[in-house]
């Protein structure tokens, strides 16, 4: 951090005052002048939150897509597929025992043991050959697809969401003022908020096993040199299973929380697959830190260009996506390729 | 590698052949007697195949097959896997419905044949040697990951765009032009027209992957840092690789919104980029003939998946099923798709013992 500074003193000081001005936008009433121009702040705020929670989202999805790149070097383009396997399996686990919570468990479970499986039957057997792998992976999105829709038809699911967070909550966040000078406070859903805090909470999670413990440094080391690790004598495949599993049943959650705030249909799969990959170019191949930035910014470009710029919202992401392959072929976070 | 091998070893033979100029046969007498026997039998199709045939079977297939050739391009001599070439194709198509006649008079500007031609091909052409740009700064996966990025960043353009790509809707009633006083979207006309475009296309890459720059291209894909110790422009052969490989994919765009009558978002939508990496994994990366096997196996099946289906006692709608079945097995067996499983039946064969003899050869 203050290396960067110290190489860069004039980008920190551009990037402190658009964090700045930023953040007098998000919370300072706005006057009159700025609702001219830009609309009411509501809208404004309403924008922005949903892009932090879709973001969140989108980080779940693709954090686990990002580690089991950037330790194995595969691309499982299956990954989406997992996500919306996990939203159907939670829905119908919702659905029967009336218990949103304990769709959680019940769906990581099974997508981690779909994962182990893919790791076994899939991944194993081309150890090192990229293209094939991926190629792979094509056929059994393309396979899962079509099972999905033999199984839950083409119509769209939404998980209910549990009383104890249903309903608007009100955010210290001040809309407008009143003319007898109250301040309004922005209403938001209550479940994005606590996905929000849930993702923030995994995502720290995540970042301190990586780096605080033993099993971290063992995925660390991995991510650097697989080779070597192995040739230390360290049980590699065994990580290699875990992370795999561990990577699926994120997707699969995920899949449930997409459901609860979004709906689940087919053509999601492939929705969540191409944001995984925008996140991760955008953030960087196997990074936790660039999964979280890339998919903070992906969902935040995306929302605002849907609020302001409806057709466009589209051709955002992807500008965004060249603009970054343009300059910063390895991601925002990546290591030099 | 085996490309590689088998370019030294023509290679060497021309060499030789070169070397003694009185034994060099003209060049139609060296095209094995397999091409004619094919040829034969391609142009005399109409004599005994039915319209259904030579529209929807060959016609179809020829313009699977020419796209996919677009990415066998690629794959196999610049060892760069697009999936961009589907959205090349959509966006020649759509060049075409948006600037010649169609149903949607609004949009469309109803331009002649010989100004939104050579706009379309032009336009397709820049946006995918634009696309190679982006992509030759990856490698591997990467490319995969880009190119289809952006094409899913296409479709979700047009289906959102209505000023330009008419949206969900797209456009309706494209008629190629009635040039020499013929409907090209009759059966048989149709059926010479893509043959005609297919035997060019596929002649293109015949000639452009023996040609310098072709050769090149292969040393490239084989080993890109000693081409750049030699002094060949990688970045540069790559994009060219991507141009040349986007034309031919505008080509098969124009003939597929001619055959369809229609262009929608869909028709360069996910799903399709996939169909045409599965037509060319599964007819093999290696030789240009490869994807027209694909795309005529991927045409009949799904031509009879239904019938087939409902055969075995299955519903008739689970066509991708066995799509994606067929490519899995084809992957986890022969990487090289349908071109390696008849080299390797030849190679059997040459391995036999002579049955006279007892010789191994």
């Amino acid at each position: 951090m203050t290396g960067f500074v110290q190489r860069r003193p004039i980008a920190t000081l551009a990037i402190a005052v658009v964090v700045a001005f930023f953040a007098w936008l998000v919370l300072a009433p706005w006057p009159p002048a700025v609702t001219e121009v830009m609309g009411p702040k509501r809208v404004f705020l309403s924008a922005i939150l949903s892009g932090v929670t879709l973001g969140a989202l989108y980080f779940l999805v693709a954090s686990g897509f990002t580690l089991i790149f950037g330790l194995m070097r595969n691309v499982n383009l299956a990954h989406g597929s997992l996500y919306l396997l996990g939203g159907y399996i939670g829905f119908e686990v919702a659905d029967r025992t009336g218990s949103w919570l304990l769709a959680f468990p019940i769906v990581f479970v099974i997508t981690a043991l779909i994962g182990i499986v893919l790791q076994y039957v899939v991944f194993r057997r081309m150890e090192g050959e990229e293209l094939r792998q991926t190629l792979v992976t094509i056929g059994l999105s393309i396979v899962l697809a079509d099972l999905m829709l033999a199984i839950w038809g083409g119509r769209s699911y939404q998980i209910l969401t549990p009383d104890f967070l249903s309903g608007p909550m009100e955010l210290p966040l001040v809309t407008a003022v009143r003319p007898n000078g109250d301040f309004v406070y922005l209403r938001y859903p209550r479940v994005r908020i606590w996905i929000l805090a849930a993702a923030i909470v995994l995502g720290i999670a995540m970042w301190l096993v990586i780096n605080r413990t033993r099993i971290g440094m063992l995925i660390r080391a991995g991510v650097d040199d697989r080779e070597m690790l192995a040739a230390s004598g360290l049980p590699v495949q065994a990580v290699f299973v875990a992370v795999f599993a561990f990577g699926a049943g994120l997707a699969g959650i995920a899949g449930i929380v997409g459901g609860t705030f979004q709906s689940l249909s087919p053509g999601e799969d492939t929705r969540f697959l191409l944001a995984s990959l925008v996140v991760v170019i955008v953030g960087g191949m196997g990074s936790i830190t660039g999964a979280a930035l890339g998919a903070l910014i992906v969902g935040l470009t995306e929302q605002i260009g849907l609020t302001y710029a409806p057709t466009y919202s589209v051709v955002f992401t992807f500008l965004l996506m060249a603009a970054v392959l343009a300059f910063r072929p390895q991601g925002l976070m990546g290591r030099r390729l | 590698m085996a490309v590689a091998a088998r370019t030294r070893s023509t290679l060497a033979a021309t060499g030789r052949a070169a070397a003694d100029p009185g034994i060099e046969a003209p060049w139609f007498a060296r095209i094995p007697t397999g091409v004619w026997l094919v040829g034969a039998v391609l142009l005399t199709m109409p004599a005994y195949a039915n319209n259904f045939v030579l529209f929807q079977v060959f016609g179809w297939s020829f313009i699977l097959g020419i796209i996919a050739l677009s990415l066998m391009f690629l794959a196999g001599y610049g060892g760069m896997v697009s999936l961009i070439q589907m959205t090349v194709a959509g966006l020649a198509g759509y060049m075409v419905a948006i600037l010649g006649p169609s149903g949607t008079e609004q949009i469309s500007l109803g331009l002649s044949w010989w100004i939104y031609l050579p706009v379309a091909l032009a336009v397709a052409t820049l946006f995918g040697t634009l696309v190679g740009t982006l992509a030759v700064r990856t490698e591997g996966i990467y490319t995969i990951m880009i190119t289809l990025a952006i094409a899913s960043a296409f479709f979700y353009f047009t289906r959102q765009n209505y000023t330009i790509f008419n949206g969900y809707n797209g456009f309706t009633l494209v008629r190629p032009p009635d040039l020499f006083g013929v409907d090209w979207r009759q059966p048989v006309p149709f059926y010479y027209l893509s043959l005609a475009c297919a035997a060019l296309c596929y002649a293109a890459v015949v000639y452009v992957a023996r040609a310098p720059f072709g050769l090149a291209l292969q040393g490239i894909r084989d080993n890109a840092r000693r081409m750049a110790a030699l002094g060949y422009n990688v970045t540069a052969h790559r994009i060219l690789a991507y141009g040349f490989a986007s034309v031919l994919a505008a080509v098969g765009g124009v003939l597929l919104v001619w055959q369809n009558g229609q262009i929608a978002p869909g028709t360069a939508g996910i799903p399709a980029v996939i169909d045409i990496l599965v037509i060319a994994v599964v007819g093999g990366l290696r030789r240009p003939i490869g994807p027209f096997i694909g795309a005529l196996i991927y045409v009949v099946l799904s031509s009879f998946a239904p019938d087939i289906l409902t055969a075995f006692g299955l519903e008739p709608d689970r066509f991708k099923l066995i799509v994606g079945l067929g490519f899995l097995a084809a992957v986890f067996f022969s990487p090289d798709g349908v071109l390696g499983l008849w080299d390797r039946w030849q190679a059997r064969r040459a391995r036999r013992p002579d049955p006279l003899t007892g010789k191994v050869p």
